[in-house]
């Protein structure tokens, strides 16, 4: 029988993505699973039903009568009723903020895996809704920043006059800062940031941004690259570097989020007093109560001419390319159970494991923990390897002094007993390696080859050397000049000719006119 | 005619130093090359006016047929060979006319013994003559058996792997120090006595000349073939001592240190000395003994062409760092379609060459050349490098070694601090390969396990095809 994967329609308000995209849909079915989507499920994400038929999905009305059951948010207590017994349901749970979710799916003895438990580990990346959904939000969360600041986030200098760019303060560089510096540095913004891990520092440099730091040392890695709460004193020094920030800055976003407790406040009133009136806060932590003490969830706060936005579906403002990459996610995260047209729960998978929070009705023990296998280091940006210096100038200089004195030394040895003629062609010898040395170091790499035919073909002069022993007859000497001759013929025209054909490609290659690389198209 | 002699050896000399001298820029190279075609010319006419006017030219008919008809014929060959050779077949073309060079060095080298041309006037200069015989005639041997196992090497008829042979130093040593001892009772034979021991070193050197190069690795080409460039040119300036002609010698020399040069130029892309390449005996773990490097951990992930083609398309700045493999599937071709299609797109692409891509130095360059690339566009390491992290798509075709990671920070690395492209930076990395086997120096590409790198499996020439398909849709 085939497995049936049913994709209802999202009911929580304002939610606009939806679990599977045709795109997603089509892998499925190449698999050999079968996909059901409830009508209109992808409308508000601009997919229309005909779409998901085309991708090879059937319309539905009960699509919570199916074997696997893709969703975004955490099923309704109402929803869950009517859930097939034993299935397996993959979602965003967050079970401890919806009480009562647990118990109504216990009740229809399913599986079910809580997408936001997916272990941040290197093979899982693909399949991490988190990161995708914070790539998103941190890039939108900028966007809405600059619908509602008043101003140019690139600097401008007009006839009209001139306008600095925006400053903009990023608070936490975790998936969803980095994300908010990237599109805020694209806009043209001066952009600085502040996370109190100090691996964040490298990876918003890399972005364009400027690294904030307190005075004080305290490192603010915790468990699974999300930061810890960190000490009072720190928190004071923290504090009284934003007050300093709001100063200057027209626009502040932030993304701090400690799992599982409610969102540190970053920006109490005080600090919002400081911001100049037109500034804008983007709180993208309000679903958890905020990092703003004065953000109103879900909506524009104003104080004091300052806006405070506390957007919660800023995913759902990017719905298309949302719910296509939750669906891939979703997709990725299928290759977890089984393979071909069968779903296999496999419980010593550890992706599977640490996120499955019921197996078939079933609350499992907590899973056992695993060192998460260390991610592939990313070489160092500045690499500086104890290199053999062969290179260094000095090193160069000691040996052709050294290899200069060896010559001559031979050279005085040998006037001791040399004739004079050997003695004099050993002078043009050296002096004549000392040209080719000099001339030959300045060579432009692409040219290694055509010189190499060059001198190729130059040595050939050893012809000289096969005709001057060629005699008057057929006797051995001139014979074997005669084969030298032939050889070395053989090396000037071969050598000559090819180099020629060489230098004409590179010609042709070359930008002389405009034309040129329009002629190439031809080709 | 003695004092004409001289001067045009001399225009000769200074024809070739410009010719050298020209070939080091794009712009000139052209001039260059004809500077040497003249130089050659001269050299060869005023070399004949002398050869015709030094007797009676009715008793020397036949010399003069047996002459001009062997410059005639070996033209034709030479001639022939440029015009047919492909450009992906330089690499051996070159190796097969470095052993010409050393051929002939030794077939003048016998001549000489056999009938000097003009008898030494005492024993000192007679013995210096027998000396200088004996130098040419090795330097040549080992030249031009080198340059035969290069080329088959090249040529795939013999492995490209270095065969090893237990003692090989000594070996070596033992060679070598037969050859300088043969010299001994070679000196001492009179006349033509001493033809046998000249044939038994001429053996040796060739043997030593083979030995050599078998033992010097596949990747380590590019130096090998510069070096035996350089051993030609020694050859002919040995020719020009024992037949006392400043032409050859000057000419030989310039050869000779513009091979030294280039060799150089290739060691130092790899970080290793001449004497490394030569003796060490690469990727044999010889070197590094006992440092088992760990292996990279980490997940290969693929990408499909049609994926790649898209990533292209949205990329402002594409970065192609073409190795052996492209020449090997002859895919440079496509790789200039690609790239003309993703300009008039408005990408920017650009490629990036590392000194020792390719079997030969140069190698690379030459290939996009032939395919129309305007040479603008093709950068050197040193300076693709800092541009690399702005770049968002690097495609890296057939090229292993050259984009490995571990040769910064991996001590254990047999390839440790050799400079390489730094491919990683870069926002996107696709690596075109057949198969997940290791490049030619035998070391664990880390690249391949990295967050930023994906795969491109299948033949170069193929995916390529697949891609410019997929972006001119």
């Amino acid at each position: 029988m085939t497995i049936i994967i049913g994709v209802p329609k999202e009911t929580l308000p304002g939610e606009k993505r939806v679990a599977a995209t045709p795109e997603s849909i089509k892998k499925i079915r190449e698999r050999g699973l079968a996909v059901r989507v409830e009508r209109g499920a992808g409308l508000a994400s601009g997919i229309a039903d005909e779409l998901y038929v085309t991708a090879g999905a059937e319309l539905t009305d009960a699509p919570f009568d199916a074997d696997v059951i893709f969703k975004v948010r955490p099923p309704s207590v109402d929803e869950c009723a009517r859930i097939k017994e034993g299935a397996l349901v993959i979602s965003i749970m967050q079970a401890d903020r919806n009480p009562g979710l647990l118990d109504a799916l216990k009740a229809r003895k399913v599986s079910a895996l809580a997408l936001e438990k997916v272990p941040r580990i290197t093979r899982a990346q693909k399949m991490d809704v988190l990161s995708s959904m914070a790539n998103l939000s941190g890039y939108r969360a900028v966007i809405e920043a600059a619908t509602h600041y008043q101003g140019f986030f690139s600097p401008q200098i007009t006839a009209a006059g001139a306008s600095p760019p925006a400053k903009v303060l990023i608070i936490g560089a975790g998936v969803a800062g980095l994300a908010a510096i990237g599109a805020a540095r694209a806009l043209g913004a001066d952009v600085r940031a502040f996370d109190t891990r100090a691996a964040a520092r490298e990876q918003v440099e890399s972005l364009g941004a400027r690294f904030l730091e307190v005075k004080l040392k305290e490192s603010g890695e915790g468990q699974g690259g999300y930061a810890k709460t960190m000490s009072p004193e720190f928190i004071a020094a923290e504090m009284e570097l934003f007050r300093n920030q709001a100063k200057e800055c027209d626009v502040i976003v932030t993304t701090a989020l400690v799992p599982g407790t409610r969102a540190p406040i970053l920006v109490p009133r005080d600090v919002v007093e400081c911001l100049k009136p037109g500034s804008v806060i983007v709180d993208m932590a309000a679903e958890q109560g905020g990092n703003c003490e004065l953000t109103r969830p879900g909506e524009v706060a104003l104080h004091n001419g300052v806006q405070i936005i506390g957007f919660t579906d800023l995913t759902s403002r990017m719905a298309a390319t949302a719910s296509r990459f939750f669906s891939m996610n979703l997709w990725h995260l299928l290759g977890e159970f089984g393979k071909a047209d069968t779903i296999t729960i496999d419980l010593e998978n550890d992706v599977v494991r640490p996120s499955l929070v019921l197996h078939q009705g079933e609350v499992l023990p907590p899973a056992p923990v695993k060192e998460p296998a260390p991610a592939p280091k990313p070489p160092p940006s500045t690499a500086k390897p104890a290199q053999l210096q062969l290179t260094s100038p000095t090193r160069r200089a000691w040996g052709s002094t050294v290899g200069g004195l060896l010559v001559m030394g031979l050279l005085f040895t040998l006037s001791r007993f040399a004739p004079s003629e050997f003695l004099q062609h050993s002078t043009v010898f050296v002096l004549a390696c000392f040209v080719g040395w000099q001339v030959v170091w300045s060579v432009s790499p692409a040219l290694h080859t055509p010189l190499m035919s060059v001198t190729n073909a130059i040595s050939g002069i050893i012809i000289i050397g096969g005709m001057l022993q060629v005699g008057g007859g057929f006797d051995v000497a001139s014979i074997l000049g005669a084969l030298a001759v032939l050889f070395a013929a053989i090396n000037i025209s071969g050598g000559f000719l090819v180099t020629q054909r060489m230098l004409k490609m590179f010609q042709q290659g070359a930008p002389s006119s405009k034309s040129a690389s329009g002629g190439g198209h031809g080709r | 005619m003695s004092g004409f002699l001289v001067v045009a050896y001399l225009t000769a000399g200074v024809l070739f130093i410009r010719s050298l001298g020209g070939l080091s820029k794009q712009e000139t190279a052209s001039q260059g090359n004809i500077f040497g075609v003249l130089g050659m010319l001269l050299a060869i006419a005023v070399t004949s006016v002398a050869w015709v006017m030094s007797g009676d030219l009715a008793s020397r008919v036949q010399g003069l047929g047996l002459m001009v008809g062997s410059a005639v014929v070996g033209g034709i060959i030479g001639g022939s060979l440029a015009r047919k050779v492909e450009m992906t077949g330089m690499p051996e073309l070159v190796a097969v006319l470095h052993s010409f060079v050393g051929l002939a060095a030794v077939l003048v080298g016998f001549s000489s013994y056999l009938h000097p041309a003009a008898p030494a006037a005492d024993s000192l200069r007679h013995t210096v003559h027998q000396i200088e015989i004996w130098v040419g005639i090795a330097v040549g041997a080992i030249t031009l058996t080198g340059s035969i196992v290069a080329w088959a090497k090249l040529k795939g008829t013999l492995s490209g792997k270095p065969l090893l042979l237990p003692g090989r130093h000594a070996l070596n040593a033992i060679v070598a120090m037969a050859i300088i001892g043969l010299a001994v009772p070679f000196i001492q034979a009179p006349g033509t006595d001493g033809l046998l021991v000249l044939c038994i070193m001429t053996v040796l050197a060739s043997l030593l000349g083979v030995h050599l190069v078998m033992a010097i690795g596949g990747a380590d080409m590019p130096v090998v073939v510069s070096l035996l460039n350089s051993y030609s040119g020694w050859a002919a300036a040995a020719a020009g001592f024992m037949l006392s002609n400043d032409l050859l010698i000057v000419t030989g020399a310039l050869v000779g240190a513009s091979g030294t040069i280039l060799s150089i130029i290739m060691c130092r892309a790899m970080n290793r000395s001449i004497l490394n390449v030569v003796f060490g005996g690469f990727g044999t773990g010889e070197a590094k003994p006992g440092a088992p490097a760990a292996l990279p951990t980490g997940e290969v992930r693929e990408m499909k062409a049609d994926e790649v083609g898209r990533r292209l398309l949205e990329a402002r700045s594409v970065v192609i760092v073409p190795g052996y493999g492209m020449a090997v599937s002859r895919a440079q071709a496509t790789v200039k379609e690609l790239t003309t299609v993703l300009r008039e797109k408005g990408v920017n692409v650009r490629f990036a060459i590392h000194p020792v891509a390719g079997r030969l130095p140069g190698h690379m360059n030459v290939l996009l050349a032939e395919a129309g690339v305007p040479y603008d566009t093709v950068l050197e390491m040193e300076h693709i490098n800092p541009d690399l992290p702005n770049t968002d798509v690097v495609l890296v075709i057939g090229a292993n070694d050259i984009v490995n990671p571990g040769a910064l920070d991996d001590p254990t690395s047999s390839i440790y601090g050799m400079p390489v492209l730094e491919v990683w930076k870069a926002k996107l990395t696709v690596v075109f390969k057949r198969g997940m086997a290791a490049g030619y120096a035998g070391v664990e590409n880390p690249l391949f396990y990295l967050d930023g790198t994906r795969m491109l499996f299948g033949d170069a020439k193929k995916s390529v095809d697949a891609l410019v398909t997929e972006v001119r849709k």
